[in-house]
């Protein structure tokens, strides 16, 4: 995929043939390979897919946060406001890390410090980013405790991580995220440990929190539920790779690639009618440590062809901004288009 | 509440509705939890009123979705119903027979007849034991088998019953995937021939694709024994596949119940409304166009519930009235009761 830079203004983020690799006892797995997206400002994109898929290495490589040893960030580009974040030196990319990208973990209780209050835990980023101390620092933490939603919030200050339920925690993890005002965003399975009342509260509070601040807003989930209400863009990962992105409607009311067609038919959903039977997608999420040869979805694949297993199809667009890499995409698109709407 | 089984999603449930005896039937049930407090000398400072006072019936090959959100005393419930936790007050008949203060010994020809799948078929499978014995215990248990052979057969005959090749009985299982580890729970619970299965967030911590493999294997094996299953799950959209009637649970009460169909078209009590209202379908155009009830606040301490409508605090409709009224549960529609004093039929009731 060629980009021509010369037309274009550059987005926030660009991520180009990012490739992150573990080594275990196994041989080597290559958990992210070779995906290339871009997020402009202020914009809501999601990046879906099941367990294993490489969704949060990705994340994680972005925000150079893998494990090393043993992950290793083999090649890309992650520009980020046109510095490659792969390049910058560990000092600089501490100053990314809160001022230009806040990043939300799945579990709020783990990624909270337990022996901490909360107001300790809002100010170091302040203080450390934006030199504030003291009372200035106390006042803007419980400001943004109050941008969050929890009430009496100088008092909450106090607490520490226990004495909060499980929404609380990730609104104070949020509070955290956004306390430098970042340009980006990064929600991974943020909601998903949550009750679907609380996962409802916090969704909206994301959403209007990176609206109103002009956020772009990363969300990663395996719920493709969960960003439909929000992402204007998406993309749908499989085995390492991008399998297919695009506008929101492109992806969920014409599905191009099978394997999300598959996802989408293996949720009930409330929004339809109840089925009988639902139509999952056959047999297993391959060991990363040993994908199918050619397109990793082929095994599993009910429109596969004897090329499906011998070459790997790239992202080609289908119609806009819509992008799939499957060979046979047009006929699943046509397929999905009359069997899902 | 007795509502009879309803064959709405096929006929192949006819069959129940003509046993109109059900096969478990629980009355009043209480479960409370005491918090002791004092170093040598205990006292009770509290009590956790993880259950307080449910009834519900399941009937023979009828699934009861049992929803609420953590907290519920949802699994609670399912524990006081085998026995893993004692009931204070109340009633769980299960084909006719008493089960609360029964013994130890009494109770185990009686979980012969109830299987158990649970949530994390990680931790719930022996990893030191081969899949084929994890399937095999409960007939050795329970005296089911007559030779070597005839044990091996059956074994076998589970494996290939849930989806699995025979050949697998010698694997352990660290070498299988989340999904197959579940269908081996699933082989374990249906191995001593139940007739009823307790399926506790059975299918939540399976991939998508996965938990829609295992959703249709549950679905052919009740009709296949004519299985009733206690369907206990927080996910809605999964409990309306598969459930005919639903039970929705808040703070250790059923605040609504209804056959699946007229509950998830028109839920009448206000919970019911908010969580229906919250749940995310992978369609945008149906997402960013209809409106959400953002409830307020979190879940109220079981320890000390709200007084009167325990739901009034993050209510949307509450009224002076419901902090001091505690509804019961009343028939608003046919089949259908909610616990709600400013609910009334489907006039008013709002869609989804």
């Amino acid at each position: 995929m060629t980009v021509d830079l010369s037309v274009k203004p550059l987005p926030l983020l660009r991520v180009r043939d990012l490739r992150t690799s573990f080594n275990t006892p196994e041989g080597k797995v290559t958990a992210v390979n070779g995906i290339s997206f871009d997020m402009n400002h202020g914009e809501t994109l999601g990046l879906v897919g099941e367990s294993g898929c490489g969704k949060s290495v990705s994340a994680l490589s972005i925000m150079r946060l893998v494990p090393n040893p043993p992950g290793v960030i083999e090649c890309g580009e992650v520009l980020f406001e046109g510095n490659d974040l792969l390049k910058i030196s560990e000092r600089e990319m501490q100053l990314v890390r809160g001022v230009g990208i806040g990043m939300i973990f799945q579990e709020p209780m783990s990624s909270l410090n337990p022996v901490l209050t909360i107001g300790r835990q809002i100010t170091e980023p302040l203080e450390v980013h934006l030199g504030l101390t003291g009372t200035a620092a106390e006042n803007r933490a419980a400001e943004l405790l109050e941008m969050v939603g929890i009430a009496d919030s100088r008092r909450r200050l106090t607490d520490h991580p226990h004495e909060l339920s499980g929404g609380q925690r990730q609104r104070v993890m949020i509070a955290i995220a956004l306390s430098c005002e970042p340009k980006l965003l990064i929600a991974d399975e943020a909601t998903t440990a949550l009750d679907v009342t609380i996962q409802a509260q916090i969704l909206e509070l994301m959403k209007n929190l990176t609206t109103q601040l002009g956020t772009a807003l990363l969300i990663i989930t395996h719920n493709l539920g969960v960003v439909a209400r929000y992402a204007d863009r998406l993309n749908v990962m499989y085995a390492g790779k991008i399998r297919e992105s695009g506008t929101a409607e492109e992806v969920y009311l014409r599905p191009s690639h099978p394997y999300t067609v598959g996802l989408l038919n293996s949720v009930p959903r409330l929004d339809r009618p109840a089925s009988e039977r639902l139509d999952p997608i056959v047999g297993e999420i391959p060991d990363p440590a040993s994908l199918p040869a050619g397109c990793a979805f082929h095994p599993r694949c009910r429109w596969s062809t004897s090329k499906c297993g011998l070459e790997d199809p790239v992202l080609e667009r289908i119609q806009d901004r819509q992008m799939v890499a499957c060979f046979e995409a047009e006929s699943v698109a046509r397929a999905s288009g009359l069997t899902l709407y | 509440m007795t509502i009879i089984a309803r064959d709405h999603q096929t006929d192949r449930f006819t069959s129940a509705v003509s046993e109109n005896s059900p096969i478990l039937s629980v009355r009043d049930l209480r479960v409370h939890f005491p918090i002791k407090r004092g170093f040598i000398v205990q006292r009770e400072v509290a009590r956790v009123r993880a259950v307080d006072g449910i009834s519900f019936d399941i009937y023979p090959g009828e699934t009861l979705g049992l929803v609420g959100e953590s907290g519920s005393g949802k699994t609670t419930v399912a524990k006081a119903v085998i026995q893993l936790t004692k009931a204070d007050v109340g009633n769980v008949k299960f084909e006719g027979q008493e089960l609360v203060g029964m013994s130890t010994p009494a109770m185990r020809p009686i979980r012969r007849k109830i299987g158990m799948v649970f949530q994390d078929p990680y931790g719930s499978l022996n990893p030191r034991m081969r899949a084929g014995d994890i399937i095999g215990e409960p007939l050795k248990v329970h005296h089911l088998v007559e030779s070597r052979e005839n044990y091996q057969n059956q074994v076998a005959s589970l494996l290939s019953t849930v989806g699995l090749s025979p050949a697998m009985a010698e694997r352990y299982p660290n070498e299988f995937s989340g999904g197959q580890r579940q269908r081996l729970g699933v082989a374990r619970a249906i191995a001593a021939g139940p007739s009823m299965l307790i399926l506790d967030e059975a299918v939540s911590a399976l991939d998508v694709s996965i938990q829609a493999q295992v959703l249709n294997l549950l679905q052919d094996l009740q009709e296949k024994y004519n299985l009733a299953y206690l369907f206990i799950a927080h996910d809605l959209s999964v409990v309306r596949h598969i459930s005919h009637r639903v039970a929705v649970m808040y703070l250790g009460r059923i605040v609504e119940t209804a056959d699946s169909k007229d509950m998830y078209e028109n839920p009448l009590h206000p919970y019911t409304q908010a969580l229906l209202s919250a749940v995310p379908t992978p369609n945008p155009i149906h997402e960013r166009s209809r409106e959400r009830i953002i409830l307020r606040g979190d879940l109220p301490s079981p320890i000390d519930p709200p007084s009167g409508c325990r739901f009034h605090t993050r209510c949307p409709i509450a009224t002076d009235l419901c902090s001091g009224t505690d509804p019961h549960l009343r028939t608003l529609a046919p089949n259908q009761l909610a616990a709600c004093l400013l609910a009334s039929g489907y006039s008013e009731a709002k869609g989804v």
